[in-house]
């Protein structure tokens, strides 16, 4: 049996949802064997593969690196799925939207309170206007709600899909928070 | 003492901006030195309609109309036309189609074809004077009613009438009149709606100002006919000249036993105090409007009960719109199958409408209801000016919907307008041409409702700003195919969950530009293209290197110097990054080698915030 | 009192007239969600959240009274979507950032996106930038969780007859403020009572020294002062 291609990526969020993600516990040996993971901030790819059947996105689109990324993604996956209130809401990441982008740098590089004072422009991709979910971005299939989303909506969420079954998330599955 | 001529000069708000008062003065001054002035009377009016060509004037009894008048063409005036009898050829409106003169103010075509019945003083009497409004009929159909009818007949005869509520919804008026009269309540009240507040629309304004007695009246007479003692009139704080008018009629109405104790010394008591809303838009609706005369927040009460039932100070109370307390008193005096002869079977009587926009003949005009779109634009609007195309006209105001051209001939009514996606509204009538991006129409309306929606219930306060930004969106070249469905659902869903009148058709024009214009949309999203050339994030300018002559004119006045070149070197150049899309340059060029182009070039990746 | 008799999801029922059909609704043990009612205060029909079907006619269940053989539809696709569409419009408005919340777990918000099933926000985020009051010695007011359903200031009015919470504003301006936009800290009418806090839905007016997820609230006890008053 050919395992199912799943993806892990890490956006702007706190990796909290890959910690929850871990917290799937002995239920990880049963996916291994069903799963393979091929791209994960845990392994050692650099390039985003093709024909991947199932990527879980952590944290919302925040800078250009991302956007242009996200896109990528959603052409070489069959399923998206937005993980964690980052991906679904943008949620903490997003409470930055309501101040300008140079304002915010200015804020937290441009003063004497930082080790260099200088607002870095080099290597760190640009930051975008504002924080946006991924759904806001590209088309996204499945929403797991939370901060982070339990391990039980993660795995009900995963085994529903390894079946061929459309996941079925519903009351407290869908708490925010 | 007989005049042998009377100067009636509009002082209606428009020519009042164009100075109609420097006019009067220096005409007055005209005739007091060549010793007329006990032939000649000026007199000032209300407006007149033809508000584009303005100061406007009607010199009676010949009937001589004045246009684009200014004081130094007052002497000219007095001494060709008032000593000499020959009307100045170069100050009359000219008609444009045939290319001559028209000295008698009815073959002008933009009033042959109007019925004036609500405006029927407006431009003929001075508004500031009660004995000309008496002389005129005034206040006959008051005693009429006190006298000689019942208070249920005067009900059953507007009840006949037909007449339906002007401000917009259509409400059968003798309906509200029976509700309010079988209300109990110790007291009740009789309420002008007078909270004008669509942008471009000025026809309660100028009744008020032309022929507050005509309203004063027609709300005595429901205040008898329902049993009320006491009104008011709610108006925009932003008409001061209404006001003062307004102020100056009710007073010599008391004088005169019109208003106040004892009217007509028939026993009927009934006084009006004029109150001024503070610009709120909601306020037009009549629970808001209840509400801030009671010194509440203007927001939208429940309905059921409705104001005819528990009304202001939670009394029964009539309220009816500044138009439709104009045809009151001549339901009265006329009957009811005199009214009904004008417009149609379900839409009797006229409707007056404040055409604007890409229209050459703009102003207040009065039709027959049932007249056509096409009649209404073309004939008496005179058409669109500069040969441009037609695209659409726009009725309801900010909440009415905009209608294509293929619907040119659909008559004027309460229901064919609401068919197609429209309101009848108050009576904005805003033309557009091929110069108007449909979707930047939309978004302006939007701005305006998102901005005036009171802030009380969920799909007005917050729905309407996200259809906002969604339309910025679009029009900034981010939008995609799925906005369109967003914005359907938004809408429907804003209509059908909204509080009040307001939320309720605040979305029409956006649904209707959706209908009707779709492919704008889809240009502007997918290809970047705004085909009138209106949304400065999809346009960009350039010089046509073959036409330039390097003048540098363009650069001299671009404000923000994003223009470079040498003198006598062409081309110049444009500096996209710099450019603000201010379109100075083209208007400067004398050349016409500035090109706006959209679409061709904005293909780029425009999303939002990478910088 | 006279009795009416009305169709509820095709159930023939017989209420008291003067009967709003949120009440009949409960009386029948048919839910309907809310946001702005509560037992106890008026109602003034602003978050939409308890809209029903009347013969076609979409109206809000709380302000709607009932009328002799009026046919009410509580449940349908059509309503489940326009109810679902409300609750977005309310959580793109301000910034509901659950995790960071001190109501996070005892929201009436929350709940209701779980009972409604809303999956993610279509409409676009407003993200707006809005101020934190926390002048008052015991209390806080955060702007950014305020869902502008008026119960402070309907209880401070209806049942504490202090008057100090109204509204000011229009449109997406508008605010939820203290006697005239003074600082609460320095409005004098306010009688530390808390009932504000007591029935807000969400974490806007809350106690002070609460960590996430540790502000729970009691709306019911309003309720319940209410009826023994009436009672009395």
């Amino acid at each position: 049996m050919t395992k199912v291609r799943v993806a892990t990526v890490w956006f702007s969020g706190c990796a909290g949802c890959h910690m929850s993600f871990l917290d799937l516990d002995e239920l990880l040996i049963d996916l291994a064997e069903r799963i393979e993971i091929v791209k994960s901030p845990v392994v050692d790819t650099k390039e985003f593969p093709e024909n991947v059947d199932v990527t879980l996105i952590e944290g919302a689109i925040a800078n250009e690196e991302h956007y242009e990324l996200v896109r990528e993604i959603r052409e070489r996956s069959k399923i998206v799925i937005a993980m964690g209130d980052c991906a679904v809401t943008g949620n903490v990441p997003a409470m930055r939207n309501g101040i300008s982008v140079n304002e915010l740098l200015e804020g937290v590089y441009g003063n004497e309170r930082t080790t260099t004072g200088t607002i870095p422009n080099e290597v760190v991709p640009t930051l975008l206007a504002r924080v946006r979910p991924v759904h806001e971005v590209i088309h996204v299939d499945y929403f797991l709600h939370g901060c982070p989303p339990p391990a039980a909506v993660i795995g009900k969420a995963l085994l529903a899909l390894l079946d061929g079954k459309t996941p079925e998330l519903v009351g407290r599955d869908l708490k925010f928070g | 003492m007989t005049r042998r001529l009377d100067v009636l000069v509009c002082s209606g708000a428009a020519c009042v901006s164009s100075h109609s008062a420097a006019v009067r003065d220096a005409l007055s001054r005209e005739i007091d030195e060549n010793g007329l002035s006990n032939e000649i009377r000026i007199v000032e009016t209300g407006c007149m309609g033809p508000c584009e060509l303005g100061p406007v004037m009607l010199v009676y009894p010949d009937g001589a109309f004045y246009i684009h008048v200014k004081p130094e063409d007052a002497a000219e005036i007095v001494q060709e036309h008032f000593l000499k009898g020959r009307p100045v050829k170069r100050l009359l409106w000219e008609d444009p189609e045939a290319r001559r003169i028209v000295e008698g103010k009815k073959q002008i075509p933009f009033f042959a074809k109007q019925v004036k019945v609500v405006l029927r003083n407006c431009g003929r009497i001075d508004p500031e004077n009660i004995e000309e409004y008496i002389a005129a009929d005034g206040y006959e159909a008051l005693g009429k009613a006190l006298t000689q009818m019942a208070r249920n007949e005067v009900i059953q005869v507007i009840t006949d009438s037909g007449l339906r509520g002007r401000g917009g919804a259509g409400f059968p008026t003798g309906k509200k009149w029976q509700f309010v009269a079988s209300a109990t309540g110790e007291t009740k009240y009789v309420v002008c709606n007078g909270d004008e507040g669509d942008p471009g629309a000025f026809m309660d304004r100028s009744l008020l100002e032309g022929d507050p007695h005509t309203v004063i009246e027609g709300m005595t007479i429901a205040a008898y006919a329902v049993g009320a003692s006491r009104g008011y009139i709610y108006i925009r704080a932003e008409y001061p000249l209404a006001i003062k008018r307004l102020q100056i009629a009710l007073g010599q109405a008391r004088k005169m036993g019109l208003l106040g104790e004892n009217i007509l010394e028939t026993g009927f008591s009934f006084d009006i105090e004029v109150r001024m809303g503070a610009g709120a838009f909601v306020c037009g609706e009549e629970t808001a409007l209840i509400a801030s005369i009671e010194g509440e927040r203007g927001i939208a009460r429940v309905r059921p009960p409705y104001p005819a039932v528990r009304g202001l100070f939670g009394m029964p109370t009539l309220i009816n719109n500044v138009e439709t307390w104009g045809n009151i008193r001549h339901i009265v005096l006329n009957g009811a199958d005199w009214f009904r002869s004008i417009g149609t079977e379900r839409s009797p009587g006229t409707k007056v409408f404040a055409l604007s926009g890409k229209v050459k003949n703009t102003g207040l005009v009065e039709i027959p209801m049932g007249m056509t779109l096409r009649e209404l634009i073309f004939d008496i609007g005179g058409g669109i000016p500069n040969g441009k195309k037609f695209k659409a006209v726009q009725t309801g105001g900010p909440s009415g919907g905009c209608i294509p051209e293929k619907y040119l001939d659909t008559p004027i009514d309460y229901e064919s307008l609401k068919e197609l996606g429209a309101i009848m509204g108050s009576g904005g009538m805003i033309v557009m041409d091929e110069d108007n991006c449909m979707v930047n129409i939309a978004k302006f309306f939007l701005e305006f409702t998102s901005d005036e929606s009171c802030g009380q219930c969920v799909p007005c306060r917050t729905g309407l700003p996200r259809m906002l930004d969604i339309l910025k969106r679009i029009t900034s070249g981010n939008g995609t195919m799925d906005d369109l469905d967003l914005l359907q659902h938004l809408g429907e869903m804003i209509i059908e969950t909204s509080f009040c009148g307001l939320g309720k058709t605040a979305p029409n024009p956006v649904l209707s530009t959706l209908k009707y214009f779709e492919d704008e949309y889809r240009e502007h999203i997918e290809e970047k293209k705004c085909r009138a050339k209106v949304c400065t994030d999809l346009i960009a300018y350039r010089i046509d290197e073959d036409a330039c002559r390097a003048c540098g004119i363009c650069a001299v006045n671009c404000p923000v110097g994003a223009i470079t070149g040498e003198l006598g070197k062409p081309p110049y150049i444009i500096d996209e990054e710099a450019c603000i899309r201010c379109g100075t340059c083209l208007e400067v060029c004398p050349f016409g080698a500035v090109h706006v182009l959209s679409g061709e070039l904005c293909n780029q990746d425009k999303r939002e915030g990478s910088k | 009192m006279k009795e009416i008799l009305i169709r509820i999801d095709g159930k023939e029922v017989s209420a008291p007239a003067g009967s709003t059909i949120l009440e009949v609704a409960k009386q029948q043990g048919i839910p309907i969600p809310t946001l702005c009612h509560l037992d106890g205060l008026s109602d003034i029909g602003a978050c939409r959240m308890c809209i029903v079907d009347v013969g076609g006619k979409i109206v809000t269940s709380c302000t709607t009274k009932i009328a002799e053989g009026m046919e009410v539809i509580t449940n349908s696709d059509r309503l489940a979507e326009l109810r679902r569409l409300n609750l977005e419009l309310i959580f793109a408005e301000r910034n509901h950032v659950c995790s960071m919340c001190v109501s996070n777990n005892h929201c009436e918000l929350q709940d209701l996106a779980c009972d409604l099933g809303m999956q993610h926000v279509e409409v676009p985020y407003a993200y707006p930038r809005l101020s934190l009051d926390a002048s008052h010695p015991k209390f806080i007011i955060d702007q950014n969780r305020c869902i502008l359903c008026g119960r402070c200031v309907r209880v401070c009015a209806e049942v504490e007859g202090a008057h100090v919470w109204g509204i000011a504003g229009r449109g997406s301006e508008a605010r939820v403020i203290t006697e005239l936009g003074i600082d609460w800290g320095d409005a004098e009418m306010c009688t530390d009572c808390g009932k504000c806090v007591q029935v807000c839905p969400t974490g806007a007016i809350v106690e002070k020294g609460k960590a996430a997820a540790e502000m729970e609230k009691h709306p019911e006890l309003v309720t319940t002062l209410k009826e023994r008053r009436e009672n009395d």
